[in-house]
């Protein structure tokens, strides 16, 4: 390194491909985000207000995939989207479509298989803030003549955003870093940052540039995190109403 | 109001029900993969086909004679070793420190050691790999453990923490006050006390750290290469049975881990 440059990031922005990498990786993990967010919130109402033992063992369930090393995980999964995958054959023998579904390889494979994986990441932050959170607070609105959705919507949802939101930051960011599950899922077409740097590094040995990508998927990341902490900021004086 | 008692009964069991469904569904979703690739390392012939024509344990048979993939499970066992021996008594140290003092300073070392679980760690891959080159030295399996060391501190870092702030301090107080130094309280009093946050937290270091790709693809050459980078390879090059196998062991041994972690140290607890 002999002189400061910034050419490689001018490179970066001037190449539109570039950002539409840029732009689909940030798109696959708020997809995968809010696909972990639909099960997660479940699976931790259920959890809080589950037996001590049930609970355990519900959490153990959660925990599993995420201990379970990523490379096998995703190799269960290329067994189950694959072309003549287990949920291929289910599909067909239903005859709920005459030809088989493409999942591996697509966007949506991806998705799916991210927010198995992230799942606990979503889930236990909001199980956190939950059982903190006095249970009276829901009685009370319960006598006071709202239902339960109406408590969910009202109460216990308000209540609970700083651990969605944690979960949402965590699950964020580990969606769009996924290397692995990015690369084995989504094949080689499917080009997401992580691996738009390892081509740049190690395929196309440019080093410069595979860092100034790095470091713009680094600020990438960190301005979404930021934005969704500031939410939490916005959200007590909310709730306490 | 007309009976408002039938109404509340409606809505409490619609919302449950709907919530129980879902959680049902992810359940199913989150352990299905794991017993599909056991069933699958079952089968009796030479395809990954679903359900398996016949069961036998021929596949893991195979894997005794497999000398590469038993080099690179050794490889990843000695890397996940030595990085939890270093990762717990640098997330320890770092916790004690960081929960002692009130200052800035402490917010912010805690921020930059537990950043690695937020940024992504290919990119820590790569610029360690730039740093050691840079220092005009070459990749080993001791770089490979510090690489590996920053990214598992994180885990040891967070339960450790979460386990002294439970701890009273009137306790140490009390320790000190009857004549006990600092590394004697250490030793019979905070150790003890905090050693669940310590254990669960070595616990998801060495998974993390067996789990690894994005530092070891960086890090790693030939003579250190890992079994998950192994793995990987066999799944994009030829998807061979005996991967299924290897899976199968790896399901096994972590569930197994888990619940020695869930018996010994309370994972589920020390996670939230």
């Amino acid at each position: 390194m002999r002189a400061l440059t910034v050419s490689h990031y001018v490179k970066f922005f001037t190449d539109s491909f570039n950002y539409s990498i840029l732009w689909s990786t940030i798109v696959l993990g708020v997809k995968a985000t809010i696909l972990c967010l639909v099960f997660g919130y479940p699976i931790a109402w259920i959890c809080a207000r589950a037996r001590p033992r049930w609970q355990t063992v519900l959490l153990f369930l959660v925990i599993l995939p995420i201990m379970t090393s990523v490379v096998v995980r995703t190799f269960s999964w290329i067994v189950i989207l694959g072309r003549q995958g287990i949920l291929n054959q289910i599909v067909l023998g239903l005859g709920l479509t005459s030809e088989p579904l493409r999942l591996l390889f697509t966007e949506l494979g991806v998705v799916i298989v991210l927010a198995q994986v992230q799942m606990p990441l979503m889930v236990l932050p909001i199980l956190t803030v939950m059982s903190k959170t006095d249970p009276n607070l829901a009685d009370a609105s319960r006598a006071l003549g709202a239902g339960e959705w109406r408590t969910l919507w009202k109460v216990t949802l308000p209540l609970s955003l700083p651990g969605v939101i944690a979960g949402c930051i965590l699950t964020y960011s580990a969606s769009v870093t996924a290397f692995v599950t990015q690369t084995l899922i989504g094949g080689a077409r499917l080009v997401y940052m992580p691996l738009h740097i390892y081509q740049q590094a190690v395929g196309a040995n440019n080093w410069p540039f595979a860092a100034a990508i790095s470091v713009i998927f680094m600020v990438a990341v960190l301005v979404i995190v930021y934005l969704l902490n500031l939410l939490t900021r916005i959200t007590p004086s909310d709730a306490e109403v | 109001m007309p009976s408002p008692h039938a109404s509340v009964d409606w809505e409490s069991l619609s919302l449950r029900f709907a919530f129980g469904a879902l959680t049902a569904v992810a359940v199913v979703f989150l352990v299905g993969p794991s017993l599909i690739v056991l069933l699958t390392s079952l089968t009796a012939s030479q395809s990954l086909r679903f359900p398996p024509d016949g069961l036998s344990l021929r596949w893991y048979y195979a894997l005794l004679t497999a000398d590469q993939m038993q080099q690179a499970a050794w490889t990843s066992l000695v890397v996940a070793f030595w990085t939890t021996a270093v990762a717990s008594i640098l997330g320890t140290a770092a916790a004690l420190a960081i929960s002692r003092s009130q200052g800035a300073w402490a917010r912010v070392f805690d921020l930059l050691f537990m950043s690695p679980l937020l940024l992504p760690a290919l990119a820590f891959g790569f610029a360690a790999l730039v740093f050691i080159y840079q220092l005009g030295l070459r990749p080993s399996i001791a770089f490979l453990i510090l690489g590996h060391v920053v990214v598992c501190v994180p885990f040891v870092l967070r339960t450790t923490l979460a386990a002294l702030t439970q701890l009273d301090p009137s306790l140490i107080d009390a320790s000190a006050s009857l004549g006990a130094g600092g590394a004697m309280t250490f030793r019979r009093v905070t150790l003890p006390l905090i050693g669940r946050g310590v254990g669960a937290g070595a616990f998801l270091a060495f998974m993390a750290s067996f789990d690894n790709v994005p530092v070891s693809l960086f890090l790693a050459d030939e003579r250190t290469e890992v079994l998950p980078i192994h793995l990987w390879q066999q799944i994009e090059t030829n998807l061979d049975v005996r991967t299924a196998a290897v899976s199968g062991v790896i399901v096994i041994v972590t569930l197994v881990l888990m619940l020695a972690a869930e018996r010994f140290a309370g994972l589920t607890r020390q996670m939230r």
